[in-house]
């Protein structure tokens, strides 16, 4: 990883004169509507995401409660308060809403906003010693596009309701709701695709040409590399699910049969098409993960990162791989045998790049100088929980095996480990680790402990009874379940009660650190800290890097 | 920035066209839905939409080329335009993957289908494809033709660009008449293929798959056409010089990139994935 021995004065136009334009800010208006400056953005990427955060948060408690107990709860009231009395059908299909709003917010506008868009953002320019992103226009038209394709997909169920999950697959989401939800989710996800695929222009164009000088390929921060990846998984898996729900679009519209086996066209096509973009799309949420616990774990270690190019590497193969594996989310749609064997073998072997990640992060600490900073402690929690999500994901690559396990809570419990769990836990990490830096005030360091307690114990309750549940054979987005299950659908829900209080604690955490918390010195955590945001002020100036900082 | 900024790259202004071209998406998208779905005035909002969406390009790429003109454009973020330009046309290509890909796998999978006097219905022996009973277009005659037409207009761009290199503005000016000229003729002779193609764009895969990946390519032979106008243009008002003429090259590329889909688009769609089928007219 990138050492850096020079000191802040270098890199700051620190002057009284070049002071004043380093740091001149636009009006309120210019600034937050019209932004070109990657901070900026990032930051309004960060308040997007925790706004993103709570709302589908919230809508995983409606179904924690309507699961808390066998029977139908809450449905029908539920749907008496949004579009009043409805029948009994209605309030089952108020449920698939829910699932579906729940998992394209969490992925499409909690997860990847905060990770790439706020963290990828506020970092990315800094840890490569540039003054900005290549396209600082064209930064703000990405995060701006997610407001309409946001509002769209809040204001579906208002008409109706998409209740296709967030796989969209037809022929449920062709002729099985034909009236305009599913269509505004379709477009939806259209302008959220758009959005993304120009930050990934973006995010190559700024990495590959504005390093600063000496900053070879080999040389540059985990974080980046991990950005760097991430934005060939956008770049080139979105596109084709653009083309996939298009052909929806069409389908539902305009009298198509790309999906309708009366019109010799094929319910699987679009399964092949989701999962060649979903695949990627899940690496693409844990990727950034990754970066940021990679930095975490080094610095609070003292050492730098164990197997550095090992480490980089093992990304690029991950994201390479990732983009050969996507049937094994098909593997009970009536694949042939030997296109199992295939797509099992090949899931498999990504447990190889990502198990050189696991044991490089264990021995970067290992003979390392530890301190169980809040930041250290979610890193931790990270490793321990994404193996955990990891060894789930390896039972579940076997064809054999996932006949057995597919659609039932197993997999659910597999993908909240590595994702809840897992990107949750990572960006938790990095929001404490930049938390100083970003805003200039020091988080409170027992609430942020506490936090991370209450919430490792609350997610662990919620999600782990789920591996039992599948095993058990209870399928996944059904509202309703056999007495059979309620005991560990009620641990589940009590873990849902605990985590929310866990994020009470974080909300608390926030206000009361950016009210009242410690200024927060340039670089809080000593020696280990050593890319190149630690060496400006925190916050840092509006434009850093105005003379760019030379690496050795 | 009064001599603070020691580098080469372009911090740029506070600007409002991203917010403006995210309101226009928002607008089509709304118009877009109310229209497939009949509701009153959809049209019309989905054309503001649209309407707002071209001024905010407009607009934007206004600003561009002024601060081109203003000399902010330096090597390094001329580099900035080149890796954008040649990862958004990657981003399309995988984009045409889809449809491809969809073409593929009706035409190697073929379903149990027929064709009889434009009635499709399902059988009970295997498939073929194109689907029994379907007439295709002949890929020998006005696809041929089109196939020429857009190689030439290969030749004449590139006609343009190393007259501008060499510092020959007539040449210029010639080799993109010629080129538009080339993309409108392909743009027409399309238009006529399509009003007398002998099947249709509903009911069946083969119309939806063919209709979907040439229209698409075609909606970029548009944009392009629109892309090397706006270079004619500029090249009338003295714009480009041999050494700095991006927004020329950037034209250029995504002709050549429509291009070879076209290319693409020829041998998978009008020959192999016509082949054996009768063919109209």
């Amino acid at each position: 990883m990138t050492d850096t021995t020079a000191t802040a004065a270098h890199f700051q136009a620190h002057d009284d004169h070049a002071h004043h334009d380093a740091d001149h800010k636009p009006g309120f208006f210019a600034r937050w509507f019209m932004s070109t400056n990657h901070k900026d953005i990032g930051t309004l990427y960060l308040i997007f995401a925790i706004v993103a955060g709570i709302i589908g948060g919230g809508i995983s408690g409606l179904m924690r409660a309507e699961l808390a107990a066998p029977g139908i709860q809450y449905l029908p009231t539920w749907l008496a308060m949004l579009h009043g009395p409805g029948t009994f059908d209605e309030a089952l299909h108020l449920w698939n809403v829910l699932v579906t709003a729940h998992g394209l917010i969490m992925v499409f506008f909690m997860v990847m906003p905060a990770m790439i868009g706020g963290f990828g953002n506020w970092f990315v320019p800094i840890m490569i010693g540039a003054p900005d992103m290549a396209f600082p226009r064209m930064n703000n038209v990405s995060f701006w596009l997610l407001i309409p394709a946001f509002t769209l997909l809040l204001a579906s169920p208002f008409f109706g309701g998409a209740g296709t999950g967030w796989t969209v697959y037809a022929p449920l989401s062709t002729y099985g709701e034909p009236g305009p939800s599913v269509d505004m989710g379709i477009l939806s996800l259209h302008i959220a695709g758009a959005s993304s695929i120009l930050g990934a222009i973006n995010f190559i164009t700024t990495i590959f040409n504005m390093r600063a000088p000496g900053m070879t390929l080999h040389k540059m921060p985990l974080f980046v590399w991990s950005v760097l990846v991430t934005a060939f998984l956008l770049l080139l898996a979105l596109p084709v699910l653009a083309a996939a729900i298009t052909m929806l679009l069409t389908d539902r519209n305009f009298g198509t049969t790309f999906y309708d086996p009366a019109g010799g066209g094929d319910p699987i096509l679009y399964q092949h098409l989701f999962w060649f973009f979903g695949h990627p799309e899940v690496y693409i949420m844990i990727l950034p993960g990754f970066g940021i616990v990679s930095h975490i774990i080094a610095t609070f270690s003292r050492k730098p990162v164990f197997g550095y190019l090992g480490m980089a590497y093992a990304m690029v193969a991950i994201g390479v791989v990732g983009f050969i594996v996507w049937a094994h989310h098909m593997f009970t749609t009536g694949l042939d045998v030997n296109t199992k064997m295939y797509f099992t073998a090949a899931t498999m072997v990504i447990a190889v790049p990502t198990g050189i990640k696991i044991f490089s992060w264990i021995a970067t600490m290992w003979g390392g100088s530890l301190t169980f900073k809040t930041p250290m402690v979610w890193a931790l929690g990270f490793i321990f929980m994404f193996t955990v999500g990891g060894v789930t994901g390896v039972v579940l690559a076997n064809g054999g095996v996932d006949n057995y396990m597919h659609d039932t809570y197993y997999v659910v419990a597999h993908f909240h480990y590595v994702l809840s769990l897992g990107a949750v836990f990572a960006l938790f990490a990095g929001f404490y680790y930049w938390f100083g830096k970003m805003w200039g005030k020091q988080y409170n360091e027992f609430l942020g402990h506490l936090h991370f307690w209450v919430f490792f114990i609350g997610v662990n309750l919620l999600f782990f009874p789920m591996h039992f549940l599948g095993l058990d054979g209870m399928p996944r987005r059904y509202p309703d379940y056999p007495d059979a299950f309620t005991q560990y659908n009620h641990l589940a829900t009590l873990g849902y009660k605990v985590m929310a209080a866990g994020m009470v604690v974080f909300f608390v955490n926030v206000i009361w650190s950016l009210i009242a918390g410690k200024k927060a010195e340039d670089n809080p955590w000593g020696e280990g800290a050593t890319t190149l945001e630690w060496t400006l002020s925190s916050p840092p100036p509006f434009h850093q890097f105005e003379t760019l900082p030379k690496i050795d | 920035m009064a001599g603070a900024k020691t580098h080469d790259y372009h911090i740029l202004p506070p600007s409002i066209w991203p917010l403006s071209g995210s309101m226009a998406a928002l607008v089509m998208a709304s118009g877009g839905i109310m229209w497939m779905h009949e509701a009153a005035h959809g049209g019309a909002v989905f054309l503001a939409g649209v309407a707002l969406l071209l001024f905010t390009f407009y607009s934007w790429w206004s600003d561009v080329i002024r601060e081109a003109h203003a000399g902010d454009h330096t090597p390094v973020v001329q580099l900035h335009l080149r890796y954008g330009m040649i990862l958004f046309i990657a981003s399309e290509v995988m984009f045409f993957v889809g449809w491809f890909w969809a073409w593929f796998d009706f035409a190697l999978f073929p379903a149990p289908v027929e064709v009889t006097d434009g009635a499709v219905s399902l059988v009970q022996t295997a498939g073929v494809w194109p689907p029994k009973g379907l007439e295709v277009i002949d890929p020998f005659h006005l696809p041929l033709l089109n196939t020429l037409i857009l190689l030439c207009s290969g030749t004449t761009v590139t006609w343009a660009h190393h007259a501008l290199l060499e510092g020959d503005r007539k040449g210029l000016k010639t080799g993109l008449w010629l080129t538009i000229l080339l993309g409108l003729l392909f743009s027409s002779i399309q238009a006529y293929e399509y009003a007398h193609a002998p099947f249709a764009f509903k009911g069946l895969n083969y119309g939806a798959a063919f209709y979907m990946a040439t229209g698409f390519h075609g909606f970029h032979v548009i944009v392009g056409t629109i892309f090397l106008i706006v270079c004619l243009i500029r090249a009338y008002r003295g714009d480009f010089t041999p050494k700095q003429h991006f927004g020329f090259e950037a034209a250029a590329w995504y002709w050549h990139f429509v291009d070879v889909v076209w290319l693409f688009l020829f041998a998978a769609v009008y020959v192999w994935g016509g082949w054996g089928a009768p063919v109209h007219g």
